[in-house]
C-alpha cells in the first residue's frame, strides 16, 4: 500500500545542496522506495541528481510517496525532516 | 577606456594586468559511435566517472581545511551527484540506445539540467546552473582526456576575467597572486562572491561580456565595493582610483589593527564590547569584529524561523554552536522573549488588543511552563559548554523574576535526576526594560547575577510611543531625559554589588552615546557586530573624566532636544579625523 504526505518546503534556501544529502541520506535508511513530487516534476528520493532537479524553492508544496513494508515510518520521517526545515530555520 | 557596471560581490579595489580564462566549451569529437564500441564508451564513462568522483573528494577535503564547511558542503554534493546510480543509468541508456559517446551523452545530459536551473526565478537556486556545469566540465575533462585548468601557477599578480569561476577553481586559487576579479555572470550569492569575500579579494560580478571586452594583460580597475571595471583606464582614472584603495586599505588595517586592542580610555578605564546575535553563524563574523563575547543571543529567530517550535534538541545544538563558536567568552542567552502575537500562529494564542502590554515574553513562559521548561532544559545543557549566562527578559515584578528562577531550580533538579550534566552556577540576570524594573533596580540587584538595559523597549515604555507607528514615531527618543534617568538608576543599583550591568539595547552601538553611557557609569556595551570597531574606535579616543562631564551636563536637562544637541556637539568635538 502506498502512503503519501504533502508538505510544504519551509526553509528560505528550498531544497539546496545539505538538505537534499540530509533527505536522501533518510531515505536510503528504509526498505520502501520512495517517489518525491513538486508541480509537474517527480524525483526517486534517494538520488540526489533528481531531488535537485524537482527545483523546489521555499513555500514549494511536495508529495511524499512511498511503498514498501516500512512507508508509513518512511513518510513521517522525511516530512518530519522537511517540516522541520532541515534543521536551517 | 571601458567603464563597465556590474554587481559589487566583493569589497576593495584593485589594479592590475588582466589574465583572461579560457571560456571556450569542451568541442565534443564525436556524436555517435559504432554499435560494437558501446562497451568501450560505457567503461570510459564509468572511469569517467571515478576519477571525478575522486578529484572532487580531494577538494572537499582541501575545501574543508581552507574554507569552511559552507564550501565543502558544495563539494560532498558534488561528490553524491557525480556517484548517483541514476546519473550512470540515464547517461548508460543513451549511450547503449541511441549509441551516443559518452562525451556526447553526458554532456547532452548536464546541459538539458542546465536549461531547467536556467529558467528558475528564486535566486539561490538558480545559482546551482553553476554547479552543474562544473560537474559537467569535470567529468568531460576526464572523459577527453584533458587536464584540469587552474590558477595555481601565476607567477605575476593578476586580475582574474572569466565567465565564471568555478567552486573548484577557486580553492586551488594562489591567493597570494590574485588581485580581483571581474566575472561575467552571478550575483551576490554565487560561489564567486562568497569564495572572493572570505579571501578578501575585490570583486565585481554580472558584467555580462566582460570576458570579451578586455583582453590579455591590459590593465584593468575592479571597484568591488561600487561594483565598476574600468578596461585600459586613463592615467588620471589610474591615479583616482590609487587614491581610493589607498583610502580602504586604511580603512581595512584601521577595523584590523582596532580588533586585537582593548576598549581602553585614554585614562585606562577598560570597557567591555560585546555582539548582539541571532544565529550561530554569527559567531566568526562579531569575533572578527573584536566582540569580548555575546552579549545578546537572541533565541526568538530560532522560534520565529520555523512553523513549529523547535524541540529541545534543535535549541540544544544552537546554543551549544554559540558557546563553542565563541570558545569561552561570556555568552548571555536571552530566554523567549515574544509575544503572544508572534507566537500565535505557533501555539494558537488568543489575539490581543494591545500585544506591547499583553501576555509576552516572560510572562507568556511562565503561563505556559512546558515551552519555557524545554527551552530552560536546552540551554542548561549546554552550560557545560562555555561562560554560558541565561536572562530574563520583560520583567515588571520582583515575582516575576522568582518565579523564573524557581523554575529554572526544577529544570536543574529534573536533570540532576536524569544524571544530565549541565553547570549549576550558571549566573542568572535580568534584562531592565520596563520602567518598573529600573525604578526597582536596588531589589532586583539583590536576586539577579547582573542586569541588562534594553533601550528600545524602556524607551517604548517609558514614553508610551510604538516606534512602529509612524505617526507617534517621532516622539520615540531614547536620550529623552527621563529615560536616562531610568538607566542611571538602573546602573547606580549595581555599584558596590558583585552585580554586573551591560546596555544591549541599539544605543550601545550608536557613537553617539558613547560618551554619555559611559558617563552614567557602564563598563560593557552590546551591539550588532560591525557597530563593535566604530564604538571602540571612539572609546580610545575618550577619557572617563570627560565622560562624566558630559553625562553630568546630559542629567541636568528637561528636554530631549537639548540632550541631542549637546551631545551632537560633545560627538563632533572628539569625532577621530581619520573616519574613511
Amino acid at each position: 500500500m502506498a502512503v503519501e504526505r504533502e508538505v510544504i518546503i519551509p526553509n528560505k534556501e528550498g531544497l539546496h545542496f545539505r538538505p537534499i544529502m540530509q533527505f536522501v541520506d533518510l531515505a536510503q535508511r528504509f526498505a520502501a522506495g520512495v517517489t518525491v513530487h513538486c508541480a509537474e516534476r517527480a524525483a526517486d528520493g534517494r538520488s540526489p541528481m533528481e531531488m535537485l532537479m524537482l527545483v523546489a524553492t521555499q513555500g514549494a508544496k511536495v508529495r511524499v510517496v512511498a511503498d514498501g513494508p516500512d512507508a508509513e515510518q518512511l513518510v513521517t520521517a522525511l516530512a518530519g525532516l522537511v517540516e522541520s526545515g532541515f534543521g536551517e530555520l | 577606456m571601458i567603464t563597465k557596471k556590474g554587481i559589487n560581490a566583493s569589497p576593495g579595489v584593485a589594479i592590475g594586468p588582466a589574465l583572461v580564462l579560457d571560456t571556450e566549451e569542451y568541442r565534443i569529437p564525436h556524436r555517435t559511435i559504432d554499435p560494437a564500441l558501446c562497451a568501450l564508451e560505457l567503461r570510459n564513462l564509468d572511469a569517467a566517472l571515478a576519477a571525478a568522483r575522486q578529484e572532487v573528494a580531494e577538494l572537499r577535503a582541501a575545501a574543508a581545511a581552507k574554507l569552511g564547511d559552507k564550501t565543502a558542503v558544495i563539494f560532498a554534493f558534488h561528490e553524491q551527484f557525480i556517484a548517483d546510480p541514476k546519473l550512470r543509468e540515464s547517461v548508460a541508456e543513451q549511450i547503449e540506445r541511441r549509441h551516443f559517446t559518452a562525451a556526447y551523452a553526458f554532456g547532452q545530459f548536464m546541459k538539458e539540467r542546465q536549461r531547467v536551473f536556467r529558467n528558475v526565478a528564486d535566486p539561490y537556486l538558480k545559482e546551482r546552473v553553476r554547479d552543474l556545469a562544473d560537474l559537467e566540465r569535470r567529468v568531460l575533462r576526464h572523459i577527453l582526456g584533458r587536464t584540469r585548468e587552474n590558477m595555481t601557477r601565476l607567477t605575476e599578480p593578476v586580475i582574474i576575467v572569466a565567465n565564471d569561476i568555478t567552486p573548484s577553481q577557486a580553492v586551488s586559487l594562489d591567493r597570494g597572486h590574485i588581485l580581483g576579479f571581474a566575472i561575467n555572470v552571478g550575483g551576490q550569492t554565487s560561489h564567486t562572491a562568497i569564495i572572493a569575500r572570505m579571501l578578501g579579494i575585490p570583486a565585481v560580478v554580472a558584467l555580462g561580456d566582460i570576458t570579451t571586452d578586455v583582453s590579455g594583460s591590459e590593465t584593468l580597475i575592479v571597484d568591488g565595493s561600487n561594483g565598476i571595471v574600468v578596461a585600459n583606464p586613463d592615467g588620471e582614472t589610474i591615479a583616482r582610483y590609487s587614491t581610493r584603495q589607498r583610502d580602504y586599505q586604511r580603512f581595512e588595517d584601521k577595523l584590523r589593527s582596532l580588533r586585537d586592542v582593548p576598549a581602553v580610555t585614554q585614562d585606562g578605564v577598560a570597557v567591555q564590547l560585546l555582539a548582539n546575535i541571532e544565529v550561530p553563524e554569527e559567531v566568526p563574523e562579531a569575533l572578527e569584529y573584536g566582540a569580548e563575547g555575546v552579549g545578546l543571543f537572541r533565541t526568538e529567530l530560532l522560534f520565529l524561523s520555523s512553523q513549529r517550535i523547535p524541540s529541545e534538541e534543535q535549541q540544544y545544538e544552537a546554543f551549544r554552536d554559540v558557546l563553542r563558536a565563541t570558545a569561552g567568552k561570556p555568552v548571555v542567552i536571552r530566554t523567549i522573549d515574544l509575544g503572544a502575537d508572534k507566537l500565535a500562529p505557533l501555539l494558537g494564542a488568543p489575539h490581543e488588543h494591545n500585544p506591547a502590554l499583553g501576555l509576552r515574553s516572560l510572562r507568556y513562559c511562565l503561563m505556559h511552563l512546558d515551552l519555557f521548561k524545554t527551552h530552560l532544559r536546552a540551554i542548561l545543557r549546554a552550560s557545560g559548554e562555555g561562560d554560558l549566562r541565561i536572562m530574563f527578559p520583560m520583567i515588571s515584578t520582583l515575582m516575576e523574576l522568582r518565579q523564573a528562577k524557581s523554575t529554572l531550580h526544577d529544570v536543574m533538579e529534573d536533570l540532576d535526576e536524569e544524571g544530565i550534566p549541565f553547570r549549576r552556577d550558571v549566573p542568572v540576570g535580568m534584562m531592565v526594560e520596563t520602567p518598573a524594573a529600573a525604578l526597582l533596580a536596588r531589589a532586583f540587584v539583590r536576586e539577579a547575577a547582573f542586569l541588562s538595559i534594553g533601550t528600545n523597549d524602556l524607551t517604548q515604555y517609558t514614553l508610551a510611543v510604538d516606534r512602529a507607528n509612524a505617526r507617534v514615531a517621532h516622539l520615540f527618543s531614547s536620550h529623552n531625559p527621563a529615560v536616562l534617568k531610568l538607566i542611571s538608576l538602573a546602573v547606580r543599583a549595581t555599584q558596590g554589588r558583585p552585580v554586573e550591568v551591560s546596555l544591549c539595547g541599539e544605543m550601545a552601538g550608536m557613537p553617539l552615546y558613547t560618551q554619555l553611557l559611559l558617563g552614567l557609569g557602564l563598563r560593557r556595551l552590546s551591539m550588532a557586530p560591525k557597530e563593535i570597531p566604530v564604538i571602540k574606535r571612539l572609546v580610545r579616543a575618550t577619557t572617563l573624566a570627560r565622560c562624566r562631564a558630559i553625562a553630568r551636563t546630559v542629567i541636568r536637562f528637561d528636554a530631549d532636544r537639548q540632550v541631542l544637541n549637546y551631545l551632537r556637539d560633545e560627538y563632533r568635538n572628539i569625532e577621530p579625523e581619520d573616519d574613511a
